[in-house]
């Protein structure tokens, strides 16, 4: 349980990351972020990058700010620092909210929002906020500054439009309006392991009906996705049970359900179905 | 591979050390500073039994680099007790039976220890979700929880 050997770097400014990935990334060169993924495939030899960029020396990449009508999240911005009031309305309720849910407590402090979205795990409750929330990923290279906007970002379990030479220097998530109300449910085996699925549902709710749903599920699939069909059926409707069941049995038939040896496809879309009930009653709470 | 002369700041003290880049800050701490208090468990970042406080967060030092940690203040187990005066943690431990085989015990009292320094008002749900972090195989946790409860009452009050 002993990482193999690589060559540590540490840049103190994102140009200076950027040449160095663009340099090592043809021979599996790596970022090094919060580590508190890649530092485990590592300790088990399923990586073994022989340099790693570090960018915790990096301190322009200690962004946390709203920008007009977006949060930025620069890609030294550890979990725990959503839990810490910083960020005001529904969009810091639901991140604050949403945190408590990632691993647990001594991960949180060094874990990084963005190092979550370039790892790519389907059970990563960041990358489902991000795909509901239509967040714009930010990557860096020599060559310059590109957005992806999240639709074009997953692509496979742990595979993005991300390039090797490419640093994910910054998500911006566009700001809930006011009076969004969300809820947010999750089920793992144990407390703070891998969700075996999640769902995250927004909307508001005007003159009793919804208004503006959105509504994504993670961990159950390849990677997370908004379901606009299940969004379709609250749009406009009552908040209330029968729209509820209505929506959840519509998101567990819609699944494309990961599966493997312990977890099946049909216990996934379950568990999707009970989820999403569990969720909405957050909303009407 | 070529080593890196480092100094990590441990407890207070200065440890000038030679180490691989790719040697956790874990087992520098265990190897090359003599500090053996920390324990490794899992090496992967599941068990806590690693858990130490980094620059005031506590961290899985199994997770870390030692390379990472220049310049930074460390805080291991063997730090806790205030020469022959245990800390309050340590003593509502044992007061407890907060432990049975001890391996998991330096990284739980570590984890609280930074947890309570920064949330002296934690609250239980708060707490247990912290306290989730560890792995105990004794099964201790709801010892360890009363523990916990009582060295915080402890160090809320005024002296």
């Amino acid at each position: 349980m002993k990482p193999a050997s690589f060559i540590h770097h540490r840049p103190s400014t994102i140009d200076e990351a950027v040449q160095l990935i663009a340099r090592h990334a043809p021979e599996d060169g790596r970022i090094l972020a919060g580590g508190q993924s890649l530092v485990p495939i590592m300790a088990f030899r399923m990586a073994k990058p022989p340099h790693l960029i570090d960018i915790n020396e990096i301190a322009e990449l200690d962004l946390l700010e709203i920008a007009g009508d977006a949060l930025r999240i620069g890609a030294r911005i550890r979990h725990s620092a959503f839990g810490r009031d910083r960020i005001p309305g529904p969009t810091g309720a639901l991140l604050a909210t949403i945190m408590r849910n990632i691993a647990h407590h001594p991960i949180r402090t060094r874990g990084t929002f963005c190092g979550s979205l370039a790892h790519a795990d389907p059970a990563s409750e960041w990358c489902a906020v991000a795909a509901v929330m239509d967040a714009i990923l930010v990557a860096r290279s020599i060559e310059g500054e590109r957005e992806i906007p999240v639709r074009d970002y997953f692509e496979a379990v742990m595979t993005t439009a991300l390039r090797p030479d490419e640093i994910l220097v910054e998500v911006r998530l566009p700001l809930l309006p006011t009076g969004t109300r969300f809820g947010f449910c999750e089920f793992s085996r144990r407390a703070g392991d891998f969700a075996l699925a999640m769902v995250l549902v927004t909307m508001r709710i005007e003159q009793g009906r919804i208004v503006d749903p959105r509504f994504g599920i993670g961990g159950a699939e390849a990677f997370p996705r908004r379901l606009p069909q299940v969004e379709a059926i609250l749009n406009g409707a009552a908040p209330d049970g029968l729209t509820w069941a209505r929506a959840a049995a519509l998101a567990a038939e819609s699944l494309d359900p990961l599966e493997d040896a312990v977890t099946s496809g049909d216990y996934r879309r379950d568990l999707v179905r009970s989820l999403s009930i569990r969720a909405f009653t957050q909303v009407e709470a | 591979m070529t080593k890196q002369d480092i100094t990590l700041d441990v407890n207070g003290r200065r440890y000038a050390i030679s180490v691989e880049p790719r040697k956790t800050l874990a087992d520098a701490l265990r190897d090359e500073c003599g500090l053996t208090g920390t324990h490794l468990g899992c090496e992967h970042g599941v068990c806590g039994a690693c858990t130490i406080i980094v620059g005031g967060e506590t961290v899985r030092s199994c997770l870390m680099f030692a390379v990472q940690a220049t310049g930074r203040t460390i805080r291991t187990i063997e730090g806790l007790a205030d020469g022959n005066d245990l800390h309050p943690l340590q003593r509502a431990f044992m007061q407890n039976h907060a432990l049975q085989c001890g391996y998991c015990t330096p990284g739980f009292l570590m984890l609280a220890a930074g947890v309570l320094e920064q949330n002296p008002d934690i609250d239980d749900k708060e707490l247990i979700d912290v306290l989730s972090s560890n792995l105990c195989r004794c099964t201790g946790y709801e010892n360890i929880l009363a523990a916990v409860r009582a060295a915080a009452a402890e160090m809320r009050a005024p002296t």
